[in-house]
């Protein structure tokens, strides 16, 4: 908490100020280590800070039913974890030099590692922590790498101040790359993601919303750091990073439709809403490159409080998904229904997020969505034909990511939360308690407000973005049109309101009857089992996109002279293009390469020294022959 | 200014009118005076309802929020020189975010009856607006990359500045809006409004549970969502004058031509099969790039050498 507070007014400090708040932090071998916070790096912490905060609010209710499963050990072990995550992120966000933030990047996976195998009993949530903890460390690896290049090349101590000297005398590219794929995996750019739809799911509901909310932006973070020291190659840079993103928005968005596992739909809406945050920046950086300001402004001005956006309504749609967890016992939405009327708070927070993630009006997707859809529309007349075609790309981008959102929240809200339930298990359900309400209802302000009061928010955002570019005169000649979405919205509500109660007036003496949903003269089923489902509902979107979501049916077809036919089941299945052939079909394919290698491990002690005598007989040789 | 909200309100009652009274004509039947659709949403005010027992808040308050999208739609759009109530830059991201906001209610109004003939429709819904969104900004950021402007009045009134070569866009837009209203509006070839069979639906399945004062309310929004769209194919077409009055004249026209046309094309078309439907809208989508390529070779951007 005291960590929170002392972090949140340095960061207001370097909101205020102008220059860089340098403060001194301890000495690791001889270097004097100082915490370094810019107004980027204040961004970044009070958005962690806010969502850490509710992530630990949220913890305590969350966590209650654990405490008769789990010994006290493993609860301090948690909860020591999760603010060994809090601190490592703030530091990640605060430290310039190289050796030092490597070794809290490297704390911020171990302890996250922590938190994702929470509930070590199941023996897929360790499969999955490793797998988790793997990627990271490949990812790792290439920051490593990335780090040294930049120091030796460049003559410096290994950090981020190499870098400016280093991209000021090489090609720029090459080494952005390299960051990329380390900082990417964190972040979840496809084909960098797999990771992320297995630890979200495996992971408590806390831990998720803080992990999707905040902890894959300290890959953007990083990113965004490297960016800033770069002014070469920015052209490239900046297609390379729309490209990748129109890639990840679309294509998460579409792996997320087909999923049945709330927690894991979720994990792929990260990956599109990196995908949004990657479009800005991407448009941003072409902005820098061709020095039109008002591309660069209003695509990084988007970005960043996209990244803002999306750490409040994922977080939010995680909590109310830990909270259908926590009282149904199950992730899967065909199993669900009918939830609203038995936790109707927790649905409203959930509609909220929905369409806040859809990037609908009044809510805080929007704003963001907005600022680079005015970017790309503005611009589309001045520049040549490349960058007018790279904007209708990153429209359509945007387009496209927007619709397939839509379709996956409209299927995820009424799966889960309308209609008749599916299952007996959401029967039983009720509200949670009062202290897993309490973080959404601060959450829901900040979308509420941001959604209605874009204004506000032009200031902060135009003091980041001028770390990139002098001129933030775009952000000013804007404002009409925030205010212009204040109005509307103002006058949406005025007449929501007003009509409601027109209705009332009007409805109030006239006969209102309930019955049974009109099932067009149909009445042979249960009303459970006469309804939509998820799988039913994604039906086009996995047709459409088959070669993606690689879904499979499995059933047996009735043969034409079977008069009765026997009981029949029908399954599909989905599984992510990506991840298999990048991650299982190598993986495997090298399994059996390493079992073939096997046969030399007989377990027979005179084996063993053959080898050595052989090994050492080859040295011999090989020396004899000068080859060595 | 507030004048084109009654003006396209106003006509919004008598749309579905002209649509009926064409088609009536078409097949050589008398039909009803085109005030009848409206005396029946009266009728329909006035009546009480019937709510499922599965529904939940969600259905009650979805068309409420449906026509007051449509209604805030309404202050952005221009008519001919007179500027729109509300118009700043990018007002038709809100405009058209603004209309989705409304349908995904109304989606998860018909999943919130939990009958499956409304999913059914829900789902198809979605999936069809999904399509056809990319269409819609594809032509409007044609239009301004033509232009330079980025709200819908100065985009209408720069259109045909600069060259009459925007004609030519212009007629490719109309075209292109005219099978949006289409589908939009839930109209052949992509549905069918007067299907007898509930499998066949889309939009009108959507709305089956729906009675009384919140059928008449989605009945009214469907009318002023439809003149809307007229509104904007008029303002592609918008010959440059000064006086207002003549506009308004123009509006109407346009207005009653597009009503016709649409009964017309009811009367002589069947719906599509609905698996061919995705492939139908996509072409819109198509056909709008071509008009953005035709805008890059009027702006200058791709010099054809002959």
């Amino acid at each position: 908490m005291a960590i929170t507070g002392i972090f949140s007014s340095w960061a207001i400090q370097a909101f205020s100020g102008t220059e860089v708040l340098q403060l001194f932090f301890f000495n690791l071998m001889g270097n004097p280590i100082y915490l370094e916070i810019d107004r980027i790096s204040a961004f970044f912490i009070l958005v962690i800070n806010l969502t850490m905060l509710t992530g630990i609010l949220y913890a305590k209710g969350y966590l209650k039913p654990y405490e008769n499963l789990k010994s006290k050990t493993e609860m301090a072990l948690h909860y020591f974890s999760f603010i060994w995550l809090h601190i490592s992120m703030l530091l990640v966000c605060t430290l310039r030099d190289g050796l030092s933030f490597l070794i809290v990047w490297e704390l911020m996976s171990l302890s996250s590692f922590f938190l994702v195998i929470f509930e070590s009993e199941k023996k897929d949530t360790i499969k999955t922590g490793i797998k988790y903890l793997i990627q990271m460390h490949i990812g790792m690896a290439f920051l490593v790498v990335a780090f040294l290049i930049s120091g030796t090349l460049s003559g410096q101590t290994i950090g981020f101040g190499s870098l400016e000297t280093y991209f000021s005398n090489h090609a720029a590219f090459p080494l952005f790359l390299l960051f990329f794929v380390g900082f990417g995996i964190k972040a979840g750019f496809i084909p960098l993601h797999s990771w992320l739809p297995h630890a979200h799911p495996a992971a408590p509901s806390h831990v998720s919303g803080v992990m999707s909310g905040v902890m894959i932006k300290m890959g953007i973070y990083g990113i965004i750091r490297v960016l800033t020291f770069i002014h070469t190659d920015l052209l490239e840079i900046g297609i390379f990073l729309l490209i990748i993103s129109f890639i990840s928005g679309v294509f998460g968005v579409t792996l997320a439709i087909v999923q049945h596992d709330l927690k894991k739909l979720l994990a792929y809406h990260s990956i599109e809403n990196i995908g949004i945050i990657g479009i800005g920046m991407g448009i941003g950086v072409i902005g820098l490159a061709i020095h039109n300001s008002t591309l660069a402004v209003l695509g990084l001005a988007g970005g960043f409080l996209h990244i803002l956006n999306h750490s409040l309504f994922k977080s939010l749609l995680f909590y109310a998904a830990g909270n259908v967890y926590q009282k149904t016992h199950t992730r899967n939405i065909e199993q669900l229904g009918g939830l609203i009327k038995r936790m109707p708070q927790t649905a409203i927070f959930f509609l909220l997020g929905a369409i806040a993630i859809s990037g609908l009006p009044p809510f805080n997707g929007f704003i963001s969505e907005f600022l680079i859809y005015l970017g790309m529309f503005k611009e589309l007349h001045t520049g040549d034909l490349v960058l007018s075609l790279l904007l209708l790309g990153g429209i359509v981008g945007l387009v496209l990511i927007g619709g397939l959102a839509f379709y996956c929240f409209t299927k995820v809200f009424s799966i889960v939360f309308l209609g008749n339930p599916r299952s007996n298990k959401p029967l039983h359900a009720s509200e949670v308690a009062g202290s897993m309400l309490l973080p959404k209802y601060i959450i829901a302000i900040f979308i509420v407000g941001i959604g209605v009061l874009p204004v506000i928010l032009l200031k902060p955002l135009g003091s980041i973005v001028q770390l990139f570019t002098p001129d933030i005169s775009i952000l000013t000649a804007i404002a009409p049109s925030a205010q212009g979405i204040s109005v509307s919205l103002g006058i949406l509500v005025f007449i929501i309101v007003s009509l409601w109660l027109v209705r009332k007036l009007v409805t109030k003496n006239k006969i209102t009857e309930a019955g049974p949903t009109w099932g067009c003269g149909y009445t042979g089923a249960k009303p459970a089992i006469h309804q939509y489902t998820a799988t039913s509902y994604a039906e086009y979107i996995s047709g459409l996109a088959k070669y993606i979501t690689q879904g499979k049916k499995h059933f047996k077809k009735i043969e034409k002279d079977e008069i009765f036919p026997e009981p029949r089941s029908f399954e599909t299945h989905s599984s992510d293009v990506f991840e298999d052939w990048i991650i299982s079909k190598p993986s495997y394919k090298l399994l059996q390469f390493l079992e073939k290698i096997a046969v030399f491990q007989t377990g027979n002690i005179q084996h063993y020294l053959l080898y050595a005598i052989v090994f050492m007989a080859l040295i011999l040789i090989l020396t004899l022959l000068n080859i060595l | 200014m507030v004048i084109n909200i009654f003006v396209i309100l106003i006509i919004s009652l008598i749309f579905p009118g002209v649509i009926s009274l064409t088609k009536a004509k078409i097949v050589g039947t008398k039909g009803t005076s085109i005030w009848q659709p409206f005396f029946d949403n009266i009728r329909l005010f006035k009546k009480g309802s019937v709510f499922s027992t599965t529904t939940s808040w969600i259905f009650q308050v979805a068309p409420i929020i449906y026509f007051s999208t449509i209604f805030v739609a309404l202050f952005f759009i221009p008519v001919g020189s007179k500027a729109a109530v509300l118009s700043f830059e990018g007002d038709f991201v809100l405009f058209a975010y603004l209309l989705a906001l409304g349908k995904f209610m109304m989606i998860l109004a018909a999943m919130d009856t939990g009958s499956g003939f409304e999913g059914m429709g829900a789902n198809r819904e979605t999936f069809y607006s999904m399509l056809v969104e990319p269409a819609f900004f594809i032509v409007i950021a044609s239009m301004a990359l033509l232009t330079n402007h980025t709200s819908f009045y100065e985009l209408f009134n720069n259109l045909h500045l600069e060259s009459e070569l925007s004609y030519l866009i212009a007629i490719l837009a109309v075209y292109i809006f005219l099978w949006i209203a289409m589908a939009e509006n839930s109209r052949l070839p992509v549905d069918d409004p007067k299907t007898h069979l509930e499998l066949t639906m889309i939009h009108e399945v959507m709305v089956l549970d729906y009675s009384g004062f919140d059928l008449a309310l989605i009945q009214l929004t469907n009318g002023i969502k439809f003149s809307i769209y007229g509104a904007l194919i008029f303002n592609f077409i918008l010959p440059m004058q000064n006086y207002f009055a003549a506009q308004l004249f123009v509006l109407f026209i346009v207005e009653f031509l597009f009503a016709i046309s649409v009964g017309t094309l009811e009367s002589f078309r069947a719906r599509n099969k609905m698996a061919k439907n995705p492939q139908w809208i996509m072409s819109l989508s198509a056909l709008a790039i071509v008009g953005f390529l035709a805008v890059l070779i009027i702006t200058g951007k791709i010099i054809l050498i002959n």
